[in-house]
């Protein structure tokens, strides 16, 4: 991972380049460049696609991927369309977890009851993310590897201890979320690999949650989003905890120090306000045109002060 | 008699075609072979060009042409200086290509016409343009100082224009004052961000010497005008066509843009139609904006909150160029005293040269920053007297007697007399003061105090001059086959459905239906005197120019079907598409009346037999036309304002501003509105709301951002931030009708009302709300949520 000042700095150009462009570039259009488009009938045939075409890149929805072409920040060779693969359209529970295929769209994850009975902070989430629409068409595993550090699906992911599988000439390999969520728009995905799918694992039993979440507009990426998971004891003390957040950084974040305060804690409001205070301290992301830094930490303390007052009214005690 | 129609809320007529999908906009004109361009535009806010390569871009297969300053002939020159005024010095304007220096990010530099627009963007891409960038300032304020980097040479301290407005004796006022009351403050800059961008095609055809071109403008008279100058042509031979428009919002009343020169000068060129549709990233850089102000007002009154004089120094942003001269400015300075009596005014602004886009009107065109100074200065008056807010508004109100109201000494943007010509004002404040609940305001805000909810009351009383001259014409014409009736104007829409009230004016003189008026604009072929869309004119010039020739059209059929009927013409009515005789059977069709009064050899059809030479009514003993007569039932006359008429209104808020995240929740808001005559309440209706969306926008979200090296950053949707409809909050709007006393009609302008108080309303009211968290003043907008944090940690 980069360093605190390194960070910043990255931050700095891309922020140079706002969010999906910056039109002082002269070759900066909002046509796209020339490109081939190839259907892949199946993961394998998709999998050597990407090895076949240097510099190609994998379509899902388009919803992220074609405006970046047509603003000319990307300028794949070839697209190679992977909505068609009838194997990566399904939704499982497999031994309890949600696992997700790299076709499914957004809109059908979040109408899923089996998942919403598995793992309810991803219809929660997902109510948030775009309008109906975008989420009709596009997908929540190519939000994942879009990985907008803004974006609520990448956060639940991460939150959730989540996965996804990569699949390469030389096979499969499973990366946690912890691990895959470098930098804003960028993964520890290889070049030759597709996702074929992400795994939400299920929420512990009796765990309460919540997500809360602050947009200028609504349906637009998050100025910050915070999601919480607890779980207490007998007694009503918090036995674990796990927060994290998005919005806040050049990545989605998990509020180690604010899991850490909350261990052990009756949730007094003294310690909901500390637990606020200290999640102040995850904000990395420099000024920008929607938040300063300060307003922005302010807007994470409160969120993070309502999620777990609400995650703790859904626990089930003990 | 049918009933009548002017009033009545009847639906547009062009809606079923425009929702359907059946609209014809410019990108929809089929053009067989039509080549498409593509621009090379300045990515420096300043620099001086070097050299432009084209030679690799005109290899590219499927270039047609590439061209510079240096081939484009006679249309290398500096564009008109649309509205010239003494206030401006050697005023600046664009080339349509840059010629040795660019003066922002996003001029023209480079057009590639090719066979399709992806060639010609890709084309666009190869010419090579050698830059050296100068330096640049964008802050407005140090833009005048001396030694500040100057977007003109020619300019000294960025100046381009510096004009005073005096109106009473305000020295001796300030003389007088008990208390004075100063506020600077701020609006920031936006866009129209029309649905459709700006349009141009072209087709030149040269064996009759025509130039054809589809504009997607406000002003096809104009274009023409400027097309037939430039080019050194006939009028008659340069047909300008407005077709369907997706929003103008000023920003298209603007003319000539580049490429609306040289997409023509490429179609004769190259003997091949061409087109241009602009993209939204070009919307953003190459096409007019506006709004940035900052005004320092004072308010010079009595302890009693009357305000006796005011005195106004304002900045104005005027980009680049100033092609549309002061007209902003001028605007924003002639409506700086809203709708108070204040007697004596001095108002000066300067209007600044900045390497950004120029600015000409967008919707609200300085009204809306002339509101939010004086609103903003009033609601400050009230608190530092201790006076309610209602109260210091109507303790200077212009009250119904003292109409029409004129500010000797100050000319609005028509170079006329500011006379605020009539207005129920304290009556629109109290019906706002009900509407919004003010009695049982403070009640409710402590209530909500007790939750910890920070609730507050907003307020703005705004003044609109609307229905600008010069003029505007009216054709109407009935149909001798059909007896449906068609009318022209000049001017043309963008959507704002003229052609319903138009067929509404009409129905009513003519006694048809509203769907059989069939209203034709924005060809320049079909009609061609008149002037553009713009500052809400369309109703007041056109409509009563229409409406005069209306009435011409209904004494020529009365007349006629009273000889037709064997009747005085006083027993004639006119319904239903008849011309009849109450009481009797005597009636007639005005498509017969139409056919009847136009003398004829052949009766194609069994109504024309009527007209022919040997029919009884004929007459034998002298020409069918006397001297002076004109066939059939037409006619054309005009209608040119004494001034413009004042619209005005009232707004009021109760907003809740949430601490946790800063938002801004508008509770409820109301709109007390008076445009005089309402010819349809439910078009005004819509214009109230449409502006008012723009409003909320200017209030609360958009904001044109530039780095400090004059690059835009926020030139896009994703990152400019227009409200979508989950953003503008439901608004309750209540009409007072006092009639103008200015044009038969008795209309007043409706087209900008809704946008221009809802920044100085929002403001007043999110600055009530955290009145208790110490009192920060919101003096600038739009207001974010950054903005709220900041005051409120302050306190
Ligand atoms: C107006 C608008 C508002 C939006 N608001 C939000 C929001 O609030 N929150 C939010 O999270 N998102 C938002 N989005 C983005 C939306 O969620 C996208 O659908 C999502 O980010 C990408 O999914 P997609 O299927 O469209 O991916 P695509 O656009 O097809 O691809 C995105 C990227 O991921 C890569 N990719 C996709 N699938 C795979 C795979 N299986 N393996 C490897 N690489 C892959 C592509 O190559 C590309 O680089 C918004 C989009 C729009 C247009």
């Amino acid at each position: 991972m980069a360093a605190a000042g390194d960070e910043l700095r990255m931050w700095r150009n891309f922020q140079r380049r706002a969010r999906f462009f910056r039109p002082d570039v002269g070759e900066c259009r909002v046509k796209p460049p020339l490109f081939d488009y190839l259907v892949a009938r199946s993961s394998d045939e998709a999998i050597r696609l990407l090895s076949d075409n240097p510099g190609a890149m994998i379509l899902a929805g388009g919803q992220s991927l074609i405006p970046a072409m047509n603003f000319r920040l990307a300028s794949p060779s070839a697209l190679i369309d992977i909505s068609r693969i009838a194997a990566l359209k399904s939704i499982d529970i497999v031994d309890g977890n949600v696992r997700v295929g790299a076709a499914v769209k957004h809109r059908d994850l979040e109408q899923s009851d089996a998942a919403f009975a598995v793992n309810p902070l991803m219809r929660t989430a997902l109510h948030y993310v775009a309008h109906v629409p975008i989420r009709n068409r596009g997908t929540t595993v190519g939000s994942l590897c879009h990985a907008d550090a803004a974006a609520e699906m990448p956060m639940i992911l991460l939150l959730s201890d989540g996965w996804v599988m990569a699949e390469g000439p030389n096979g499969q390999r499973k990366i946690p979320a912890a691990e895959f969520f470098e930098f804003h728009m960028t993964t520890t995905r290889e070049a030759d690999e597709m996702i074929v799918s992400a795994t939400f694992p299920a929420l512990p039993s009796g765990a309460g949650y919540a997500f809360a979440e602050f947009a200028r507009r609504k349906g637009d990426y998050a100025v910050a989003a915070v999601g919480a998971i607890l779980e207490c004891d007998l007694d009503g003390r918090v036995a674990a905890a796990r927060l994290a957040a998005c919005g806040i950084a050049s990545r989605p974040i998990r509020l180690f120090d604010v899991e850490a305060s909350l261990v052990g804690a009756n949730l007094s409001d003294a310690e909901i306000d500390a637990a606020g205070e200290l999640a102040k301290e995850a904000v990395t992301a420099p000024d920008d045109a929607n938040a300063t830094t300060a307003y922005r930490q302010h807007l994470l303390a409160s969120l993070t002060r309502r999620v777990i007052r609400e995650a703790s009214e859904k626990v089930r005690k003990g | 008699m049918s009933t009548r129609k002017f009033g009545a809320p009847i639906k547009r007529n062009i809606d079923p075609r425009l929702l359907t999908g059946r609209g014809a906009f410019t990108d929809d004109i089929n053009l067989p072979g039509v080549l498409h361009a593509a621009f090379v535009r300045s990515p420096f806010a300043r620099a001086r060009i070097n050299g432009i390569d084209t030679s690799i871009a005109e290899q590219a297969e499927g270039v047609v042409a590439v061209y510079t300053c240096d081939n484009i002939g006679h249309l290398d020159i500096e564009l008109p200086l649309l509205i010239p005024h003494p206030s401006m010095t050697k005023a600046r304007t664009q080339r349509p290509l840059a010629r040795g220096d660019v003066y922002y990010v996003g001029q023209t530099v480079a057009m590639v016409v090719a066979v399709d627009r992806y060639v010609a963007e890709d084309a666009a891409a190869l010419v090579d343009v050698d830059y050296d960038p100068l330096d640049v300032e964008l802050d407005l304020e140090q833009a005048i100082e001396d030694g500040a980097p100057l977007v003109h040479p020619t300019h000294p301290n960025n100046i381009a224009a510096d004009f005073t407005q005096v109106s009473g004796d305000p020295e001796a006022a300030f003389a007088e004052a008990e208390h004075v009351t100063r506020i600077r403050v701020q609006v920031d800059r936006s866009t129209a961000a029309a649905m459709e961008c700006r349009t141009v095609a072209a087709r030149y055809d040269a064996t009759r010497g025509e130039l054809t071109v589809w504009d997607g403008t406000q002003a096809p008279l104009g274009v023409r005008g400027g097309l037939a100058s430039i080019f050194g042509m006939d009028e008659d031979k340069v047909r300008v066509i407005a077709p369907d428009v997706g929003g103008g919002f000023g920003q298209k009343v603007m003319f000539p843009y580049p490429d609306e020169l040289l997409v023509p000068h490429a179609a004769i060129q190259l003997g091949r139609p061409v087109k241009y549709i602009e993209d939204r990233r070009e919307n953003f850089i190459g096409s007019n904006q506006e709004r940035t102000q900052i005004h320092e007002i004072e308010l010079f009154a009595k302890k009693t909150g009357e305000v006796i004089a005011l005195r106004d120094n304002f900045l104005h942003d005027t980009g680049a160029f100033i092609p549309y001269g002061i007209a902003v400015a001028q605007v924003a300075s002639t409506s700086i005293a809203g709708p108070y009596r204040i007697p004596n005014i001095h108002v000066r602004f300067r209007a600044v040269y900045t390497p950004t886009v120029p600015v000409t009107p967008y919707r609200g065109c300085g009204r809306p920053q002339a509101c939010f100074a004086i609103e903003r200065a009033m609601d400050q008056l009230a608190e530092e007297l201790g006076i309610d807010r209602f109260e210091i508004r109507r303790r200077n109100l212009i009250r119904d007697e003292d109409f029409p109201y004129t500010r000797e000494g100050l000319l609005f943007a028509d170079g006329l007399r500011v006379k605020l010509d009539s207005g129920q004002y304290l009556k629109a404040l109290d019906m706002a003061r009900d509407a919004i609940g003010w009695n049982e305001f403070a009640a409710m805000q402590s209530r909500a105090a007790d939750e910890g909810k920070s609730l507050g009351l907003g307020l703005a009383y705004y003044v609109e001059g609307t229905g600008l001259g010069p003029y505007e014409g009216g054709h109407v014409k009935i149909h001798p086959i059909t007896g449906k009736v068609y009318v022209n104007t000049g001017l043309t829409s963008q959507g704002q459905g003229h052609d319903t009230v138009f067929a509404q004016i009409v129905s009513d003189q003519l006694g048809v239906k509203v769907e059989d008026v069939i209203v034709v604009e924005g060809d320049t072929g079909t009609f061609e005197w008149g002037v553009a869309t713009f500052a809400s004119r369309a109703a007041v010039v056109s409509g009563n120019a229409i409406h005069k020739t209306a009435v011409k059209v209904r004494e020529q059929t009365i007349k006629a079907a009273a000889n037709m009927l064997e009747a005085d013409p006083l027993q004639v009515v006119l319904s239903d598409g008849y011309a009849e005789v109450p009481g009797t059977n005597r009636r007639v069709s005005l498509a017969a009346v139409a056919t009847a009064t136009n003398p004829l050899r052949y009766a194609f059809n069994s109504a024309a037999q009527a007209a022919t030479q040997f029919a009884s009514a004929s007459r034998h003993d002298g020409p069918p036309l006397i001297d002076g007569q004109h066939p059939g039932l037409e006619a054309t006359d005009y209608f040119s304002p004494e001034c413009a008429t004042w619209a005005y209104g009232v707004h009021a808020a109760i907003v809740e501003v949430d601490r946790e995240t800063c938002r801004v929740d508008v509770k409820k808001y109301i709109c007390i509105h008076d445009c005089g005559n309402m010819i349809n309440p439910v078009i005004v209706d819509g214009q109230v709301m449409g502006g008012f969306a723009q409003g909320i926008g200017g209030a609360l979200y958009e904001r044109i951002e530039y780095d400090t090296d004059g690059n835009p950053t926020n030139a896009n949707f994703v990152d400019f931030l227009i409200p979508y409809a989950t953003e503008v909050p439901a608004i309750e709007i209540s009409h007072l009708e006092t009639p103008s006393p200015l044009n038969p009609l008795g209309v007043k302008g409706v087209g900008e009302a809704g946008c221009i108080a809802v920044g100085a309303t929002l403001a007043s009211g999110i600055e009530d709300a955290l009145r208790p968290m110490g009192g920060a003043k919101f003096h600038k907008t739009p207001i974010t949520p950054s903005m709220i944090f900041e005051a409120m940690a302050k306190a």
